[in-house]
Formats: C-alpha cells, structure tokens, sequence
C-alpha cells in the first residue's frame, strides 16, 4: 500500500507474483525497465491500469502491483478503450505482443490509434509466437521456416511502425528491450504523450526466434546498424557518423555516405503534421537486418478521444440540463386516465 | 371489425366497434413506416389500447414495385384491454399492386380494401407477378372495394405548391401516404391535429415540405368526407385502462429507457458500446440521444471491441451495457466469457432476428435462447432476462441490472424484433417506485482480511458476488483476468481441486439468483384448469389473447411466463408437474422447451413455428385445444 506523501520506487510497482517467463527472455529486461521508471515519472500504482491480451507479453499486468486485466487474445485495446473512456484519472497501458496486436487484435490496435484514445500502448514484437511454441509470427521475416512453415513463410511481414502510422497515430516510436536508457526515453516520451502513443519494443525470444535483432543489438553490428532519431538532429549512423539518410525525389528514404549528403541529409521532426517523412524513415528497414530506425518517429497533438467524448457528455449537460427521469419517460405524446 | 349495419348510398352510417386491424401496406420508399407511426399517435390519443407490428425488408430500397420492397405497418386497436398487433385485418391500405399481392392474403373476408389505382399500371403489375389485373378478374369481389387514384389526388391537391416551385412533382408525390393516412384517420373518426403538428415540428426547417403533407393530409380527409364512395365510418371508444398517465412506447425505446433508469437507479454512469446491427441499433442512437444523463456511448469498430469497451468501462465502475443482435452475440461469444470469469457486471442485449447467420435480420425470432445459454467455451452460467412486451423492455433492462450489480455477473437481456419495433401504450411508472439498486452493492474501498490484504476473489457468503474494487483506489491493486483463478486470492491456478470448486460456484452463485427471485404468478381465474401453457419473451402477448379467448369459450386453460431463463425459477419445476397437460409455444423450432424438460422430466407439450412472425391468437388458440383437449371447440 501506497501513500501520496512517500517517496514511491520500483518495489512499489513490484507485484508478489514470481516471474514466469523462460530464462534469459528479453520480457525481463522490459519488465525492469517500466517497474523502474514509473516511480520516477510520478505515477501512482493505484491509478496505474495494465490491460494485456493473450501471449508471452500479456501476463505482463501480473507482475506490476499496480491494476492489472490480462484480457482475451487480441482484445486489449478494446478494453482498455472502454477503460480510458470512463476513468480519464487511470494512466492505461496495454501491452500487447506481434501475434495479440498485429494478427488476431489487428483492428482494435488500429481503431485505438486513429481514435488516439489516451492509452500507453506497447507492441513486443519478437518476431514469433512464443506461447504456442514457435510459429511464424505477421512480423517474421519472409521465408520464415517455423513449425508451421516448414517451406519458409510466404506472406509479408508487417512493419509495425508503418501501420501505426498508416493509422495516423499521434505518437509513434521504436525501441529495444535491453537498452534500458533508449527504452525509457521513449516511454518517457510516451507517457507525457496525451492521446494514443505506439511504441514497437523489439524484444528477443531466446528460446524460438534467438537473435532476431542481431542487426541492431549485437555489440559489433549495433553501431553500424542503428539510426537514432533524435528531434531537430541530422539524421546521421555509423560509428564516426559517416552514414546520412537523404530524401529521394520521390519522397522516399535513401542512406549515402554523409560526405556526399551535404546539407541534404535530413533533419528529423517528429511533429511534422503529416506523417510522410516519418512512413519514409520507417520503411527503411523491414526487419532489422541492416540499418533500422529507433527513437520517436512521430509525436504530434491532436484531441484524444476519451476527453471529446466526455465532453461531449459535459456539454449535453450543460446545454439541456442534467437530464430527469421523470421527464424522459413523460416525453412525447401522452394522456391521463382517470378512473 | 363488424359492419353488419344496413348501407344507404345517400348517407352515411357511423358504426360503433370494440375493435379494429387496420394494415398499411406499399413500397419501401411509400412512407408506411411514417403513416403507421401516426396513426398509431391519433389512435393512442383517442384512448384506445394498441398494439401494432412494423415489417419491412431488410434492403433499405429494394427495386420499387417488387414483392421484395413491400413495407407495411399493422396497428391492432381496442375499447378493451389487447395484448397482440390483431391477427387478420380488417382495412388493408394497399400503394400498389405488389403490396396488394403480398397482404390481400391476411384481409378478413368482406374486409376495406383501399387501392391505389394509380400504381396499377402493367408493369407494376407485373412486377408483382400479376398476369391480369386484379381489378378485372373478379379476385376482389369478396371484399368492399375502394378504388382510389391516391397519386393524382395527392398531385392535385398540391397542384399550387408545384406551380410556386416550393416541390416538384416526384416530391408532391411523395405525400401521398399522408393523403392515404387522411383517408383512413376520416374513416375511423381520428382528428388529424396532432399529426399535423407533428409534421410541423419534424419538417421545421423545410416549412414547405411540412406545408405540402398538411395539404396531403387534409385533402385525404376531405376525400373521404365527400366522396360518396365511403358510406361506413367508424368509431373505437376508448379502452378502459387502470388509472395514470400513458405514453406509447416501443421496446428498443422502452429498453433504452430502462438502462437510463438502472443508470439512475443505481447512481453508477452508464456506458453504451455497441455496433451498429439490425434490429438493436435504436439503442445505441436513443442512448446517443441521452447524454446529459451522464451516459456515454461509444460506436465501436467491431461486434468484439463493443463488448470489449464495456468490459473495460466496468472494471472502471460504470453501469456498461452493449446491444447487438444473434450474429453480433456470436462474435462477443469469448468476451462474454471473459466477463463472466471476471465477475463484473455488465449487460448484453441481445435483440433477437431470424437465424442462423445472417438470417432474416428485419424479422422477428426466439431462436438465440442456446445461443445465450450455451455459446460459449467451458463451463461459463450467466444469467438470463426476457423481455415480454414493448413496454415490458423497461422493467427487464431494470432487473437484468439489479441481478448485474446485485451478483457481480455479466447478464443477457433477451428482446426480439417484434418487441423492439412494435409499440403500446405505456402507464408510466413513478420513478421513486422504481428499484433503488444503489442498495443492492457497493465499490469496496478497504482491504478485506483481517492481516489488511485485499482478496477480489473472497466472495460475500449471502450472494456469492465478489468484491468490485475499482483502479484509482489505493492499496486494493490487484489483476484478474481470463485464466482459472484461485478461490480467495484471484492468482492464477491450475489446481485441479480449485478448478472444480470455482465452476461449482459459478453455478452456485446462480443458485442464490434464482433463491432472490419472487414467485411465479400464475394466471388461471378458474383454478380449476388442468392445461397450462408456459411462455417467455414476445409471446405472452399472443398466448394471453389466446387464453383469453378460450376461458371465454368454456376451456378452462392456465398460463405462465417465464421471464428468468438462467436461472430458472425455482418454484418451476413443481408448477410445472401439477398440471395434467403443459404446451410451450415459442418461436423457434423447440429450445426453451428442450431445457425444460431437462429440468423437470415433464413431457411438455410443444408448438414451434419460425416464419419471422409473432405468433397470432387464432393461431395459438387452435394449437392449445388440439394440444390441450386433443380437439376444437
């Protein structure tokens, strides 16, 4: 139990329930990460919600002492909709995962987003279904071979940063579980976004999809891979920075060497009214295999639903009064009976 | 209707009726809806009681003249009490010829019969499969026959508004509903005053458009007035209903209502997540209309997400409620589960339509009651409420709440499209007699163990209901969700013992349901019957005419409603087995009745019929004596 006066930590967003995911799951290093930097940010567990859906990621809620709802398979930001809607005191998280978000809840996910209802939405994206043991996942690379796909996956994988911002989602953002001081940053952001903030976390399942981040998170690769994002900064990579991403004619992205970019390369602005630079940037990598955007893609303002719908409460009561029963039945046409 | 008085072409003679069934019938762009509503309106001022029975296609315009696009609206009015829209009519309103093919069928013989012959062309007629004219092959004798050119009279009567350029000719012609509705409000003595105020205020900012129905309107009664042609009128006195103010109302306005009401009631905000499907959307927008009664509604982008969002808006403490239909409970099939092992209170209508799949979605049909019952994965009881009657849609919402709140428990809310679009007359309810269900539970705010640690899943011993502590209150942080829970704590577990006890005491918390509950009423004047006829939802009204009609012909025959389908009453069973003969009527192919058997071993007797139609009296009247007595009167 908490009180307003106490200085809050991480133990106070630390449930009694034993961790259970498998050893060495990157889930873990996600978990730390939020049940450090809530404290800090000055939420309160009790007006803290988690909704999850189904898979690894969704038994997140059980492990925060906060308010926890581990719903059904894909249905998270539904819930989590209805909750953000009538109790604008909740800060609401959802957590959900590629196959819960993507697949079976690829709708709500979507809906949540273009309503920008206020929610906190985090997409673990592993690249594969953990829970049912190994198959291919809508974010796994082509050709997957998987327990389903013993001949390698035929269809697309989903970038997920695209389709959020497809849906013209306010706040979109990429981050990776074990980069505590990247990962918090962006949730920083995220959670003093107003309105619906989408962050990709890619997370490693050491267990079915061992090193699927390889790219961007292997200490040698890492410095050549990433492309950090950061408002008002050229975006540049590279270990001495000598990689620049410029803009094709055409509007799309392109990497050349920073000496030959000149004053071509591109100055990152996530409050860019129309989401086209950032699709731009995201579609630069499809599964990070080489260079791959992290950081805030877009974060702009825009109403949030929950709060016009309330007030499209408050303003019937202000404008027609606090409405009577007695009235409402009595509308229309009606007469006596006497006896 | 009887009109047995003798005729004098020169005058007219004015007949006195205890009853009448009036039927408009025409294409589904003629305006029928629209003409029945309002002749509905006059017919509840005159004090009659009523009851009346929408039905239309479900294609928003089917191709105009087609058996398919034919709309008609029946109204069934009476100097008595009357539970059913009428079963034959005795006036039938027919715009054109496909609607005269489709209902001439239904007219009593010796029936009105009012045609428009305008509509009457060749190809109409053959759109309507008519291989000769109707009017010429002698097909019409049997019935008083009024041949009305309704389109050139509407025309004419409008003849200066089309030459000021206010409408132009198709749109004049579209006020000839209102010139048909003239005709027959003259025919059954009905002041037209309100109707035209009503046209008034709906056309307010088209004050030409509501100036031409007017002239419409009064030009049907001055035809009627002065045309020779007519030499009946007729009058229905007023019913002698109980004392107090009345309204008419239809179920889906009854059950929106209602919610408002439990929301009231209860003092928890009402929250409304629904998709959009026939028949039930009337909820969502009558609720959307409601607002300043703190109610918000949310149009959500799926059947899911709708039931979704009241998940979620209960676990925040509101009062949440989603509307749908058979196909759309299909889809909320597994959240329902998930409210249900939750234990958070929340209701779902379910409005039923024609099945299986897309069915019949403008018709009527109690064929979702396994649907509700049983749709869903594991061992999942939630309990049950039908509606019986239009007006009847108000107190169920209402006690479908109380047993939501009172236990912690996701309910069903049974209607069906007969009650959602068929209207009544309403005596209205005195809100402070209304069930005060802020009484029946509370927000917990405090640990509930002696060692200061909160448990949402220690029951209350007297109802089985779990503690509703919601986020925002310090200390009792705490997850639930859809896998098997411990008793007590709430954690999960896969136990097996555990597992058991928790299904037992989902049943349980049924049990205790059912124990709350009132006695059954059973309606037998004589005492003496042996036969009795079991009901639920739509059909108490056909069945109560029917059992109405029998004791007045010497049969002595008892009847019951059952409005709690989960759990089931729990002095049923006996009741049941204390009569010679039970026949169950229902408007499926024999659910209800399957159930029952089941729990109580009796060999009811069952008629099943699913045509997309209430039941009509006549019609239940003859099954009851062939099931009851073996024989007819």
């Amino acid at each position: 139990m908490t009180t307003n006066d106490s200085k809050l930590t991480k133990k106070d967003f630390t449930s009694d329930r034993e961790v259970r995911w498998c050893p060495g799951c990157g889930d873990y290093a996600i978990l730390a990460t939020v049940q450090t930097l809530l404290p800090e940010l000055g939420a309160r567990p009790e007006s803290t919600a988690f909704i999850s859906g189904i898979g690894c990621s969704s038994r997140f809620p059980y492990y925060m002492d906060t308010y926890g709802f581990h719903t059904i398979h894909g249905r998270a930001p539904a819930v989590a909709t209805g909750l953000a809607i009538t109790r604008p005191d909740l800060d609401v998280w959802v957590v959900t995962g590629d196959g819960d978000g993507l697949s079976i809840g690829g709708n709500h996910l979507i809906h949540a987003l273009r309503r920008n209802v206020n929610l906190k939405i985090l997409l673990f994206n592993n690249e594969i279904y953990g829970l049912t043991k190994g198959q291919y996942s809508p974010t796994s690379p082509l050709g997957s071979v998987k327990k389903s796909t013993p001949m390698g996956s035929i269809d697309r994988p989903m970038n997920p940063v695209s389709l959020a911002l497809g849906a013209e989602a306010t706040f979109v953002a990429r981050s990776i579980d074990t980069d505590r001081k990247h990962l918090s940053s962006v949730l920083e952001a995220a959670y003093n976004h107003r309105g619906a903030a989408f962050v990709e976390i890619y997370q490693n399942c050491n267990v079915f999809n061992d090193g699927a981040f390889m790219a961007i998170k292997d200490k040698d690769q890492k410095d050549h891979n990433q492309i950090r994002l950061t408002a008002g900064e050229p975006i540049t990579f590279g270990p001495d920075g000598e990689n620049a991403v410029v803009a094709r004619g055409d509007g799309s992205m392109k990497i050349v060497p920073t000496e030959e970019a000149g004053d071509r390369v591109v100055i990152h602005d996530p409050n860019k009214p129309e989401p086209t630079t950032a699709f731009a940037l995201a579609r630069l990598s499809h599964n990070p295999t080489g260079p791959t955007p992290i950081g805030i893609f877009r974060d702009v303002d825009r109403a949030a639903y929950d709060e016009v719908s309330r007030d499209q409460v408050e303003q019937a009561r202000v404008d027609q009064g606090e409405g009577s029963l007695e009235q409402l039945l009595g509308s229309g046409n009606v007469w006596d009976v006497v006896s | 209707m009887a009109s047995d008085v003798g005729t004098d072409v020169a005058e007219r003679t004015h007949v006195q009726l205890s009853n009448a069934v009036v039927r408009f019938a025409g294409d589904s762009g003629d305006g029928m809806q629209l003409a029945g509503d309002q002749f509905t309106n006059q017919t509840a001022i005159a004090g009659n009681d009523l009851a009346t029975l929408p039905d239309f296609p479900a294609e928003i315009r089917a191709p105009a003249g087609t058996l398919a696009g034919v709309s008609s609206f029946q109204l069934h009015f009476s100097d008595q009490d009357i539970h059913t829209p009428g079963d034959a009519p005795d006036v039938l309103v027919a715009m054109n010829p496909a609607a005269l093919q489709k209902h001439l069928g239904a007219l009593k013989s010796g029936g009105t019969l009012i045609i428009n012959t305008d509509a009457f062309s060749g190809r109409n007629l053959t759109k309507a499969g008519y291989d000769e004219d109707p009017r010429e092959d002698g097909s019409l004798t049997d019935y008083q026959l009024h041949e009305v050119d309704l389109t050139t009279l509407t025309l004419r009567a409008l003849e200066g508004h089309i030459e000021r350029g206010e409408l132009n000719k198709k749109e004049a012609e579209r006020c000839k509903n209102m010139l048909a509705l003239g005709l027959v409000s003259w025919m059954f003595s009905r002041p037209i005053e309100e109707t035209e105020s009503w046209l008034e205020s709906k056309f307010a900012k088209k004050p030409e458009v509501a100036d031409a129905n007017v002239a419409a309107l009064r030009a049907g009664w001055n035809f009627g007035e002065t045309t020779e042609a007519f030499v009946f009128t007729y009058e229905v006195k007023a019913a002698k209903l109980p004392p107090g103010r009345y309204r008419n109302i239809t179920g889906n306005q009854a059950l929106s209502y209602g919610l408002v009401a439990a929301s009231v009631r209860s003092k928890l905000p009402l929250f409304c997540g629904s998709y959009p499907i026939t028949p039930a959307s009337d909820i969502l927008h009558e609720l959307a209309q409601l607002k300043r009664f703190n109610v918000n509604t949310f149009q959500a982008e799926d059947e899911i997400a709708a039931i979704g969002s009241v998940i979620g808006a209960a676990f925040g403490g509101s009062l949440a409620v989603t509307a749908s239909s058979g196909p759309g409970i299909a889809l909320k099939a597994e959240a329902m589960g998930l409210a249900m092992i939750t234990e958070l209170p929340c209701l779902i209508v379910n409005v039923q339509r024609g099945g299986p799949s897309t069915g019949l979605p403008t018709k009527t049909e109690q064929s979702d009651l396994f649907q509700v019952m049983f749709g869903r994965n594991g061992e999942a009881p939630i309990p049950i409420v039908a509606a019986s009657s239009p007006a009847d849609c108000f107190h169920a919402a209402i006690e479908a709440a109380r047993i939501a709140l009172t236990y912690r428990t996701p309910v069903v809310l049974l209607s069906d499209g007969y009650l959602a679009n068929s209207a009544e007359p309403w005596r209205l309810p005195e809100v402070d007699d209304l069930p005060d269900l802020s009484a029946d539970f509370g927000f917990t705010t405090e640990p509930n163990t002696p060692d200061g640690d909160f448990l949402p899943y220690l029951r209350d011993p007297e109802t089985l209901a779990r503690p509703w502590a919601l986020p925002g209150t310090a200390g009792l942080e705490h997850r639930i969700g859809g896998i098997e829970k411990e008793d007590g704590s709430g954690h999960i577990s896969y136990d097996p013992a555990n597992h058991h006890r928790m299904a037992e005491l989902r049943y349980e918390r049924m049990d205790k349901i059912a124990a709350g509950l009132p006695p059954l009423e059973v309606d037998d004047p004589s005492g003496e019957a042996d036969v009795l006829v079991v009901g639920w939802g739509s059909t108490e009204g056909p069945i109560r005419a029917a059992c109405h009609d029998l004791r007045a012909r010497g049969r002595n025959v008892a009847r019951v409603h059952v409005r709690h389908l989960m759990p089931l009453p729990q002095d049923l069973p006996d009741l049941l087995r204390s009569y010679e003969t039970v026949i169950l009527p229902e408007n499926n192919m024999g659910q209800l009745v399957t159930l029952l058997r089941s729990a109580t071993l009796v060999d009811i007797k069952p008629y099943n019929r699913v045509t997309g139609q209430p039941f009509s009296a006549t019609e239940l009247i003859d099954v009851i004596e062939t099931l009851g007595w073996g024989e007819s009167a």
